[in-house]
Order: structure tokens, then sequence, then C-alpha cells
């Protein structure tokens, strides 16, 4: 697609010395930096987020009260979910931003370096705020991620105004670095570098920093109105001084569901760069991607009742959102299209990188259609609140979003660290997680189908076991993971050098750069041909 | 076009961003645990860190502006940083919008379907025979369905002076820019003066009428969906406006030192168009808060 001429190798010799301790990490202005920072954060958030997934599912193995209490239940669903959403997936899409963004388009950094490091340092502190509360009397958020009022309200402890400013610090935190992403790809690209030239995934990330400006804030308003709702006397979510407690998962939702696109968007991404490379053909229908993100990005602020069918509306109300959501499955179905006609002929080899994408495509649609499903009223009627729904989300965010996070990983770590990974143990992991992954969520449809209730510690007879198979594949999945740290450690510290082009049929300007790459970049812009 | 693109330029490091971090982190935490302490009239550390987050935060924000007014000065910024700037202020300014947005949609909720709901419209007969009987839905709500009483804020008077105030401030805005752009430095001193005694008078004026809203209308924070909205949105609109002063201040006192030119002055550029926007924030509101 482009070119770019590299005549200052020669520069890299003076200029690509690294500042060297504690420091370096602490006052930061290199994207690449910043970038490592967030996608070790955003790590680190998956396995305590996952650790809390593992107190779920222990839970879970038996039916009746096994390990923890209810209210304990109730935090680790909580936070399970806040952490997986706001400290893994979207650190770790913010992470791939940084590093690659600038080398896709021949920037030298991001535009706004210095608040990029702000915009990463405020993460820990967010995360930690909510940690804590998870120690104070009385436990932390127990109330779902989506803190649905009055259990927001009227019924929770003291941990809520914590929780309240730590999602207005995160908030603050994704908003700069949307800001950060949008005017680096507005103001950055190089010479040539032209709106229809720009890979994919600088285009599918530059709709979701547009989305994130939009929602972010909705999200920071709906919990100014929690705080206030709890601690102020006000009554926007209580019925008794005019509000309505409907009103809370309007203005949630109108956050909530551009919110899940924000994190699947940058994985289409990702997905649409791995696979023309391990097909050695060009992506098929590269300007329809484009329209087809555009088009998701768009109708995702016209779908949000979606997810409050159950609550109640106006007939009217409801035939709408639910067309407006089964429209979303077109330009879907054009992206998956498009992947697999790029994979068309092509030829076709299968690294770890390609495993993970191609699990992508397959398991993210399953995900996709069992989402069609809930899209339609007067089923979703009984699909709501049952663990159809969380296998449904799970298809889309672990086969989906982290999927499509491990293949990236995979797929640009040669150009980080300089080194191949282990293609043996790469693979031992994909074929692990593969399976696990859907010991773990696919049974989760059934016992959803059959009525079990998500959010609930204990369950009927009945499903006891599904559930001890689903708890089984939950552990193996967890485990799985760690072959993954242990590759990334091998990885970092040596392994076979890695060309700069690391793949046979990879294209784009960031494999024009040496393995590792520089520190600096192109301290000039680079010449797109 | 070439000549912006000639060499990038990327800030050094800087200790600002994380002493900023460490600030939001003491203003976060701290205020979670004051309003605890607050509601339940408990002692306790929160009001110290929150105080003490305050301090580190603009301690942060001074060091960090005169790390960049000294570069900006120095001339290390290109025309594509500047560029950078604008573009990240414009889009900084969209996200505040959407914050209001949240409110203003939260208020025609409540006013176009909650509290038509809540007194029988629609199909909720019956929600309202059982739940609240004798509710009658009107705006401003002066009676809310639990029965807290209250009284109306009028449009005219106070609220209309604020507004030609927030205007004329805008006008004058303009002015002090277009004195800048056309190298006038009096005008440029004389009306960046005026729009910020406006503002001022903007805010004590805010301030009077919050008085008089808790002392003589009986109108408070709880007293039901029109009290919130009516203090949510102006008080964030204030805190907005005081926002904007602030920085029009350092804009002022930047420009009694002889910065800006008529080429450079993103500061100068980002500082109006805040104010613009809280200007146009405070139409819409002065339109759905108080008079329709």
């Amino acid at each position: 697609m482009s070119a770019v001429v590299t005549d200052h190798e020669h520069d890299h010799e003076h200029h690509d010395h690294k500042p060297s301790g504690i420091k370096r990490w602490f006052y930061t202005t290199n994207h690449k930096d910043i970038g490592t920072m967030y996608l070790v954060f955003a790590l680190v958030m998956f396995f305590i987020g996952g650790a809390m997934a593992m107190v779920i599912r222990a839970e879970l193995f038996q039916p009746g009260m096994q390990f923890v209490e209810p209210n304990f239940f109730n935090q680790m669903t909580t936070v399970h979910g806040l952490i997986m959403v706001f400290g893994a997936v979207m650190p770790a899409f913010t992470g791939l931003a940084n590093w690659m963004i600038p080398m896709m388009i021949g920037a030298p950094d991001m535009a706004l370096p210095r608040m990029n490091n702000w915009s990463f340092w405020i993460l820990p502190f967010a995360f930690l705020i909510l940690l804590i509360s998870l120690f104070m009397p009385g436990g932390g958020p127990s109330f779902g991620w989506t803190f649905y009022a009055p259990l927001s309200t009227t019924y929770s402890g003291d941990s809520t105004a914590l929780f309240v400013f730590s999602v207005h610090i995160m908030g603050i935190s994704s908003i700069m670095g949307a800001i950060n992403v949008i005017v680096t790809i507005f103001n950055l690209r190089a010479p040539g570098m032209t709106w229809m030239k720009m890979p994919l995934f600088v285009w599918t990330w530059l709709i979701t920093a547009f989305l994130l400006i939009m929602v972010m804030p909705v999200l920071a308003g709906a919990v100014t109105m929690v705080l206030t709702d709890k601690y102020f006397g006000t009554s926007f979510f209580d019925a008794a001084g005019g509000g309505d407690p409907v009103l809370f998962q309007h203005i949630f939702w109108f956050f909530g569901h551009p919110e899940v696109y924000i994190m699947i968007l940058p994985a289409f991404g990702i997905v649409s760069s791995i696979v023309p490379t391990f097909a050695r053909k060009p992506l098929f229908g590269y300007a329809s991607m484009v329209y087809a993100t555009s088009s998701i990005a768009l109708l995702s602020f016209l779908v949000w009742a979606h997810h409050m069918f159950t609550t109640g509306m106006p007939v009217a109300g409801a035939l709408f959102f639910m067309y407006c959501t089964m429209l979303i499955a077109v330009p879907t179905g054009v992206k998956v299209f498009n992947w697999v006609a790029t994979m068309w002929r092509g030829a076709m080899t299968f690294e770890v990188p390609m495993m993970f994408a191609l699990a992508f495509i397959v398991l993210f649609t399953i995900g996709g259609f069992s989402g069609l499903m809930l899209a339609i009223t007067p089923a979703d009627f009984q699909y709501h609140d049952t663990y159809f729904v969380v296998a449904h989300f799970h298809y889309v965010l672990v086969t989906g979003a982290v999927f499509s996070i491990i293949a990236a990983a995979y797929y640009w770590l040669p150009k980080w660290t300089g080194h191949m990974y282990d293609e043996k143990l790469g693979q031992w992991h994909f074929w692990c997680s593969l399976i696990s992954v859907n010991l773990l969520f696919f049974p989760m449809h059934f016992v959803g189908l059959a009525g079990m209730p998500r959010r609930i510690p204990d369950y009927a007879l009945q499903f006891a076991d599904f559930n001890a198979f689903i708890s089984i594949g939950g552990f193996l999945f967890g485990a799985s993971q760690l072959i993954f740290v242990w590759l990334l450690v091998k990885c970092a510290r040596g392994g076979e050098k890695a060309t700069a082009q690391v793949w046979e049929g990879a294209e784009g300007l960031e494999w024009e750069v040496p393995s590792p790459a520089p520190y600096h970049t192109f301290e000039t812009p680079p010449v797109i041909k | 076009m070439n000549k912006t693109y000639e060499k990038y330029y990327v800030p050094a490091q800087s200790p600002w961003p994380i002493v900023g971090a460490v600030a939001l982190f003491l203003i976060a935490f701290g205020a979670g645990n004051y309003v605890n302490e607050v509601t339940k009239q408990q002692p306790g550390f929160g009001g110290y860190m929150l105080a003490a987050g305050f301090v580190v935060l603009i301690f942060m924000l001074f060091g960090w502006f005169k790390n960049v007014i000294d570069e900006s000065m120095s001339g290390l910024y290109s025309a594509q940083m500047d560029r950078s700037f604008r573009q990240g202020m414009s889009w900084f300014i969209l996200s505040e919008v959407m914050f209001f947005m949240a409110f203003f949609g939260a208020l025609f909720y409540g006013r176009v379907i909650a509290l038509n709901w809540l007194s029988g419209g629609s199909n909720n007969a019956m929600t309202f025979e059982i739940l609240w009987p004798g509710f009658e839905a009107m705006w401003p709500l002066l009676k809310t369905p639990g029965g807290i009483e209250t009284q109306a804020m009028p449009a005219t008077g106070l609220p209309l002076i604020n507004t030609a105030i927030l205007v004329i401030s805008s006008i004058t805005l303009h002015f002090a820019h277009t004195g800048l752009e056309q190298q006038k430095r009096g005008q440029l001193k004389l009306m960046l003066l005026i729009t910020l005694l406006l503002g001022a008078v903007f805010l004590s004026l805010q301030v009077y009428e919050y008085i008089h809203a808790y002392r003589d209308l009986g109108l408070t924070l709880a007293s039901g969906f029109y009290g919130n909205t009516f203090f949510l949105l102006t008080g964030f609109h204030g805190m907005h406006v005081t926002l904007g002063a602030i920085i029009l201040l350092f804009v002022f006192f930047r420009v009694l030192k002889g910065h800006f030119t008529p080429e450079k002055h993103f500061a100068f550029q980002a500082a109006a168009w805040y104010w613009h926007f809280v200007d146009v924030v405070w139409l819409c509101l002065y339109v759905f808060v108080y008079v329709i």
C-alpha cells in the first residue's frame, strides 16, 4: 500500500538513547514507553479481574453456598466487570494505539506527548481507588458494573463515592487518550498518507476515539447523578421526587452501547491488519471496511434501549430500537465477508497471530449472532438477565476483543522486542485458550436458555452439571493465560532476531523500520509512495 | 505546506504529568471519603486529602504551563504543534458539550416523559392511581409526588440580567481578539479586563440567586426534579464560568507581560473558545431551565 524511504539510518546512532532508571517511566513523553506501560498495566488488570472471575466460578462450581457470602459474590461480579472493561480491554487498545498509530502514519510520536503520559498515569491510581473500595466497611461496589439505580443509590454502601470518583478519573484518562489519538491522526500523518491510504487499525481507532469523546462525558454525568442522588438528596432516579429510575438506564446505555463498540472497533482494525499479512493478499474491500466501521459507529448511538426491553417502553420505541439493532448486522456482515474474501485463494500460513485472528472471526460471529437473537424484542423477554446474555457478551468480549488483543500482541511483539516469540509455545497457548474458552462460555448459552439467572451466587439443581463444566473451562482458560505470560517474558529477554518486515506478507510503514523499532521512529516525515 | 513538516518536535521529559496524576488521585480518593464523612458528620481525613489534591493540581498546572509558555516563547513550537493544540482544545470542548448534554437529556426526559407518566400518561393509569393519586404534572415541578413543595425561579429579573451580562462579555472578548489581531494592545487589554469583570459580576449574581433560592423560595438541591436540574445545570455552568474566568485571568497577565502576536496566540484563542462555549451553554440553559 505504501512504502517509506529510510535514508536516516545513521541518525538513529546518536538519537536513540533512552533515559535510564525509574524516571524514564514516570517522566516519559515517548509513545512507545507509554504504549508499553498501558499494555503491561492492562495485562496486570486482566489477571486481577481474572482472579475475581475465578472466585465467581469457584462459587458456582456446585449449587449451594460454598466459599463466599452473597454480598462478596456481588462485589466480585461488579468489580470483575469494571476492571475488565475499563482496566484491561480499553487500556490494552490504547496501548496498541500508542505503539502503532504513530509508526503506521509516519508520525514522530503522539501529538500531545505529555498529556499522553498523564492519561496513562491516572489509570493505576483510579484502579487503586476501586480496589481499595473493596476493603471499606460494608464492602466494595456490589450493584453490577451497570450500577443501575436504585441499587447504586438507595441500596448501596459507603464505597459508592469512591466508585464514582474513580470512574470520573478513568473517564478523564480515556477522554484525554482519545483526544490524543484523534489529533495525532488528523494532524501528524506523513505527507501522502491520505485518508483512504490509512491502515484500517488507524481508521477504526479514529472512529473509536470519536465515540470515546462523545460518550465518556455522558458516563461522567451518570455517575454524578448517582452521587448527588445518594449523598445530596436529589431525585433524578427517584419517582417520589419526580424523577425516574428508568432515566438512569437511558443515560447509562446511551454511554454503554457505544462503549461496547469502543471495545470492538479496534479489534476489527487488528484483524484487518493480520488477515491480509498471512493470506498474502491485500485486504478485500478496503473502502467498504471504512464505511462499515463508520456506519456501525453511527448506529451505536441509536440502539441503546435494546438493553432495556424488559424495563418497558412504548411499542413504537421497542420496534425502533429492535430494527436499528438488527441493522447493525449489515455492516458487521460486510466486515466478516471481507475477511473471508481476503483469505479466499490466499497463500495462507497459520502462525499464532493468524490463529487468534481466525478464532476471532468464527467466535466473534457466534457472539454477533446471539446478539441478533437478543435484539428481537419478544425473544429478549425470555433471555434478559440470564446466562445467555453472559454467554453473548463474553463471546464478543473475550473471544472478540481479548483474542484480538492477544493476536495483536503476537503480531507486533517481534517489532516491539526485536525477537521472534516462541512459536511452539504460542501454538500451545492458542489451542489451550481456544478449547477452554469454549468449554467456559458455550454451555452458558444452554443454561441461560434453560432459565439460569445471571449475578446470583446459587442456582437450581438442574444446572449443576453444566456449571461444573463451565467452571472447569474457566480454570483452564485462566491457567492457559500463564503460558502467555511466560512467552512474553521469554520474548522480551531474547530469542531469534526479527527482521524489519518480520512477516513475509506484512505491508505498511511499521514494517519498514528496524525491529526493535528505534526509540524515536520518524524525526523527519517519511515519503509515502 | 512542506515548511511545516521540516522537523518534528517532541517535547522533552516532564515531571508534571505524574504530579497531575497524583493530584487527581488525592482529589478522587479525598472526595470519595469526604462525602461520606460530611453526610454522616464523622471526622476524617477526606477533606484534608481533597484540599491537598487541589493544591498539588494548582502547583502542577503552574509548572506545566510555565514549561509550555517558556518553550512557546523561545520559538520551539512549529505551526504543526499549534494545530495540534487547537484541535485538541476543540475536541475537549466537544466532550464538555456532551457532559452538559447528559444533564439537558435528563431534564428533557423528566419533563416530557417521567412527569407525564407519573401523572397517568401513556399507559400508566394504574401506576398513578395506586402509587401517586392526586399528583399533578406541571413544570416547574412545584409539588413532587412525594409532597415536597417549592417555588419557581422566575425567568425575568436577575437571570435575564445575567444573560445580558454573559452575552456582552462574549462580545467584549471578541473585540479583545480583534484588538490582538490588529495590534491594538490598548483595546486588547481594556476589552479583556471588561470581560473578566463581567464574568465576576455574573458569578456574584449567581451566588446571590442561590441564596435567594434557598432562603426565600425554598428551592434547594433536594426539592425534587426541578431543583435537581436547576442546581446541577446552573452549578456546573457556574463551575465552568469560574474555570473560564481563571484561564482568562492568566491570559490577561500574559497580555500585560507582552505575550501573544497576531499570528501566534493559542492560549488566548483557547480561552476565548472556552468562554464562548460557556456562553452558548448559558443561552441553552436560560431557555430550557428558566424560560420554557
